[in-house]
C-alpha cells in the first residue's frame, strides 16, 4: 500500500461526514428535538466541514480529478495559508468540531463519521502529506524547436568585385575548363 | 434503432422490473404499518414515522438479497454457459454485473439514509411519550412494561437520565440500535472508499474495506431480533380500540377493554439474505479451489515497453475467444485478483496474459519476473476463471471489419490468432474468407508485441500464399513532427518504419467513408460483420456507417455492427 495519500480518502470521508452531520442537524431542528441546540450547532458545523472539504487537494502523483465547480472553494480554502494546507491542524479540526455532535442522537452519527476522518487525515498528516489546490494551468506554448534555422544574414562569402568581373579583353583567361565533358560526344 | 433495441431493450427492461419491485415492496409495506389495525397504537405514539421506517426497511431486504449476486463471478459464468442455445443478448446482460451492483448500493444507501432518518424521529417521540410530554393515551401505552400479565409497546423504558441523552443510551443498549449503528457506519465507509477516486488510484484500500461488508451482514441478520416494533395481539376477550382508546382508566376493569397486549415482529431479514449468503461463500471457496489448483509457466517473455507476457498452463482450463482471467499472485498480496484479458487462442495448448505495466501491482510482478533466472518457474500464480462473453459471431461473418482501438486491441489477439488456426486446418465453424483490420492507437508503445503478432501472420500467409486473407491499417493517431521526418527519409523501405509490417502505417483517424467504400467495392455480395473494441463514441460513428453503406438489395452487401464489449 505504498502509493497511498490517505488524504484523498480523509477528503471523501469528512465530506461524507459533514453531510451526515447537516442531516442529522436539520432533522434534529425540524423535528424540534431534544436539545435541538446541538442539532442547530451540527448544521452550521456540517455546512463549515462541507465548504472546507469540497475542493480537492492536488495528488502528490498522479492526475488530480478536481470535483465540479471547486475553483471557488480553492480559492478560499487557500486563502488561509498554513491553517488548511497542514492536515495536523486539519486533523485536530475535525476531531474538535465532531465533539459537540457526540450529545445529541441525531448527531451522533455524523460524529463518529467525522472523528474516523479526523484519524485518517492524522495519518496523512503524520506521512507527510499536504493540502496543495488544483489551480487551472496557465498555457504554456511549447518553445520553437531548435530545428528551425534561421534564414541567413549575410551573402556567402564571394571574392572582391573586381577579379569577378570577367575581363572583357582577356577571353582566354576569362574563359574556365569543366570539369566534366559538357558537349555530346 | 433495430441495434439499440436489441442491445439495450433487455437491459432496460430488468432496470424497470427491479424498480417495480422495489416501488412495490415500499408502498406495500408503508400501507401495511399504517394501515393495519394491529399498528393502531403504535401509531398514536409515533405517527407515520414507523411507516416510513419500515417501507425502506422492506426495501433493503431485498437489494440487500440482490446485492451478493452481481459479484458471484462464477456463479454467473455457470448460468451464461447454460445460455449457449439462448440469445446473446442473455448473455451479454450477466456482463453488465458491475453496473447492476452499484446501483443496488445506491439505493441501500438512499433507503438507509430514509430509514434512519424515520428512526431518529421515531426514538424522540418514544423518549416523549415516556416523559409523558404527550397526552394520556400515550403515557399509558408507554407505561406498558413486561409484566407476567402486561407487555410493552414502548421499547424505552429507563426514565432516570438526562432525557436528551436517553435516545443515545437507548441506541446503543439495544441490539437494533446497537447493530444499527455499527452496520450504517461499516456502510459509509464502504462507500467513501469505494468513490472512483479512491478505487482506481488506490484500489488496496477499496478492496480491503470492501471486506466491512462481511460485518454489515453480521449486523443486517440480527438488526431485527430485539423485536422491538410493535403491534397488537389478539386477547381473550378482544381490545378494541375504537372503543377503548377513550377510556383508559377502564382498561383491565371493563370486560370489553382488557389491558392490551402486545408483541415484537418476527425477524425476516435473514429469510431474504440467506439464500445469497451462502452462495457468496460458494463462490469464494470455489476461488480457493481454483486458487490451489496448480499453474504451471511455459514460457515468460519481458516485451519492449515493460509489457509482461505470461504463457501458462492449468489442468482442465477451457476458454473462448475474447474472455478473461482474474489472476492472484500472493507473492506480491494474498487477498487482490486483477482481470486480464487473454491473448492466446482456444486451439493453442497453453493460455497467455500481456500485462502492461500500469500500477502497484503490476509493477511489482514485473519486477518479480525481471529478476528470476532464466528458464526457471514463475512466482505461484492462482487463475480464476475464464469469464466474459465468448465473441463467438467474428466466425459467423464471411466478412469481418475488426476495429480495435488502443487497448482495446488486445481481445484482437485472441481472435485474429484463432481464425488464422481454424482457417489453417479448414474448421467448418469458420465462415470467414476475408478480414480487414483497423488497428487505432496514439503511439504503438507498449504494443509492439501485438506488431510482432501481426508480422508472424503476415509471413505464414505470405507462405501460403494468402496474402488477402488479413488486410489491416494501422492508423497512429499521436503522430508529430519528429515522426514525419523518421517517414521522409524512409519512405522507399519496403516496410514500415514503425511496426516492420509490410503495410504502411496511416496518420491521423481513419476516414471511415472510404474505408467502408474500399470493403464495398471489394466484397460487392458478401454480409459484412463489424465489430468494434474501443471507444462508445467510435461505436456510434461506424454504427452509422454500417447503416449508410448496407444495400436494400439483399445480393449486395450488408453491413451489421456488432456493438460487444469485450
Amino acid at each position: 500500500m505504498g502509493q497511498i495519500e490517505w488524504a484523498m480518502w480523509a477528503n471523501e470521508q469528512a465530506l461524507a461526514a459533514g453531510l451526515i452531520l447537516l442531516t442529522g442537524g436539520v432533522v434534529g431542528v425540524a423535528g424540534q428535538f431534544r436539545g435541538w441546540e446541538f442539532a442547530a450547532y451540527a448544521v452550521a458545523a456540517g455546512v463549515f466541514v462541507c465548504l472546507l472539504e469540497y475542493p480537492r487537494s492536488k495528488r502528490a502523483k498522479g492526475t488530480s480529478v478536481a470535483r465540479s465547480g471547486q475553483y471557488c472553494f480553492t480559492v478560499c480554502v487557500k486563502a488561509f495559508g498554513p491553517l488548511t494546507r497542514n492536515y495536523y491542524v486539519r486533523a485536530f479540526l475535525h476531531a474538535a468540531i465532531c465533539v459537540p455532535g457526540g450529545f445529541m442522537l441525531a448527531t451522533v452519527l455524523g460524529c463518529v463519521c467525522l472523528g474516523i476522518a479526523s484519524l485518517i487525515y492524522l495519518a496523512a498528516a503524520i506521512r507527510g502529506e499536504h493540502w496543495e489546490p488544483i489551480l487551472p494551468q496557465k498555457d504554456t506554448r511549447k518553445p520553437v524547436a531548435q530545428s528551425i534555422k534561421n534564414p541567413p544574414q549575410n551573402p556567402p562569402p564571394r571574392p572582391p568585385a573586381e577579379l569577378r568581373r570577367k575581363p572583357a579583353k582577356d577571353l582566354e583567361s576569362a574563359a574556365y575548363d569543366n570539369p566534366m565533358s559538357v558537349t555530346d560526344e | 434503432m433495430g441495434n439499440c433495441i436489441i442491445n439495450n431493450g433487455f437491459t432496460s427492461f430488468m432496470l424497470v422490473v427491479w424498480m417495480a419491485i422495489n416501488i412495490f415492496l415500499f408502498v406495500w409495506y408503508y400501507f401495511f404499518y399504517d394501515l393495519g389495525d394491529q399498528f393502531f397504537y403504535t401509531r398514536h405514539l409515533l405517527g407515520s414515522a414507523l411507516a416510513w421506517a419500515r417501507a425502506p426497511a422492506a426495501v433493503l431486504n431485498f437489494n440487500c438479497m440482490l446485492i451478493l449476486l452481481p459479484v458471484c463471478r462464477n456463479l454467473l459464468s455457470l448460468i451464461r454457459g447454460s445460455f449457449v442455445c439462448c440469445s446473446r443478448t442473455m448473455r451479454k446482460q450477466l456482463d453488465k454485473n458491475l453496473s447492476f451492483h452499484k446501483l443496488v448500493a445506491y439505493t441501500i444507501a438512499l433507503m438507509t439514509a430514509v430509514h434512519m432518518i424515520a428512526h431518529l424521529l421515531n426514538v424522540e417521540w418514544y423518549n416523549n411519550s415516556r416523559q409523558g410530554v404527550y397526552d394520556e393515551l400515550s403515557t399509558a401505552l408507554s407505561n406498558l412494561a413486561d409484566t407476567e400479565n402486561t407487555t410493552y409497546l414502548n421499547p424505552i423504558h429507563i426514565t432516570s437520565l438526562d432525557p436528551q441523552q436517553i435516545p443515545t443510551y437507548f441506541v446503543f443498549t439495544t441490539i437494533a440500535g446497537l447493530t444499527g449503528i455499527i452496520i450504517t457506519l461499516s456502510l459509509i465507509l464502504i462507500i467513501t472508499s469505494s468513490m472512483e477516486v479512491i478505487r482506481r488510484s488506490y484500489f488496496e484500500v477499496f478492496w480491503y474495506t470492501h471486506h466491512l461488508f462481511i460485518i454489515f451482514f453480521a449486523g443486517l441478520v440480527f438488526h431485527g431480533a430485539g423485536r422491538i416494533v410493535r403491534r397488537q395481539t389478539t386477547t381473550d376477550p378482544p381490545h378494541n380500540f375504537t372503543l377503548c382508546k377513550d377510556r383508559i382508566d377502564d382498561w383491565g376493569k371493563i370486560p370489553e377493554c382488557p389491558i392490551p397486549q402486545f408483541e415484537g415482529g418476527f425477524p425476516q431479514t435473514w429469510m431474504w439474505v440467506i439464500g445469497p449468503m451462502v452462495l457468496y461463500i460458494c463462490e469464494r471457496v470455489l476461488r480457493f479451489i481454483r486458487y490451489l489448483q496448480i499453474v504451471k509457466y511455459r514460457k515468460i517473455v519481458m516485451r519492449p515497453s515493460k509489457v509482461l507476457e505470461l504463457q501458462m498452463v492449468k489442468s482442465g482450463f477451457k476458454m473462448e475467444v475474447g474472455q478473461y482471467v482474474f489472476l492472484n499472485c500472493p507473492a506480491i498480496s494474498q487477498l487482490e485478483w486483477h482481470p486480464f484479458t487473454m491473448t492466446s487462442a482456444p486451439e493453442e495448448d497453453f493460455f497467455s496474459v500481456h500485462i502492461r505495466s500500469a500500477g502497484d501491482w503490476t509493477n511489482k510482478l514485473i519486477d518479480i519476473m525481471q529478476k528470476l533466472p532464466e528458464g526457471a518457474q514463475g512466482p505461484k500464480m492462482g487463475v480464476d476463471g475464464p469469464f466474459g462473453t465468448a465473441s463467438e459471431d467474428v466466425f459467423d461473418y464471411e466478412v469481418s471489419m475488426l476495429v480495435g482501438a488502443g487497448i482495446g486491441v488486445t481481445p484482437f489477439a485472441s481472435i485474429l490468432k484463432s481464425i488464422w488456426y481454424k482457417f489453417k486446418d479448414s474448421n467448418p465453424k469458420l465462415r470467414t474468407r476475408k478480414i480487414y483490420f483497423y488497428w487505432l492507437c496514439r503511439e504503438t508503445h507498449a504494443f509492439e508485441w501485438f506488431a510482432d503478432l501481426l508480422q508472424v501472420l503476415e509471413r505464414e500467409m505470405e507462405e501460403r500464399g494468402m496474402v488477402d486473407f488479413l488486410t489491416y491499417k494501422l492508423y497512429l493517431t499521436g503522430w508529430d513532427q519528429s515522426h514525419v521526418d523518421h517517414v521522409k527519409v524512409r519512405f522507399d523501405e519496403d516496410t514500415d518504419v514503425v511496426t516492420g509490417l509490410k503495410q504502411k502505417t496511416h496518420y491521423g483517424r481513419p476516414v471511415w467513408d472510404k474505408e467502408f467504400e474500399q470493403v464495398r467495392k471489394e466484397n460487392p455480395t458478401s454480409v459484412v460483420g463489424t465489430f468494434l473494441c474501443g471507444p462508445e463514441a467510435l461505436g456510434k460513428v461506424l454504427e452509422k456507417k454500417c447503416a449508410k453503406y448496407s444495400d436494400v438489395d439483399p445480393r449486395k452487401t450488408k453491413f451489421y455492427f456488432n456493438k460487444e464489449n469485450f
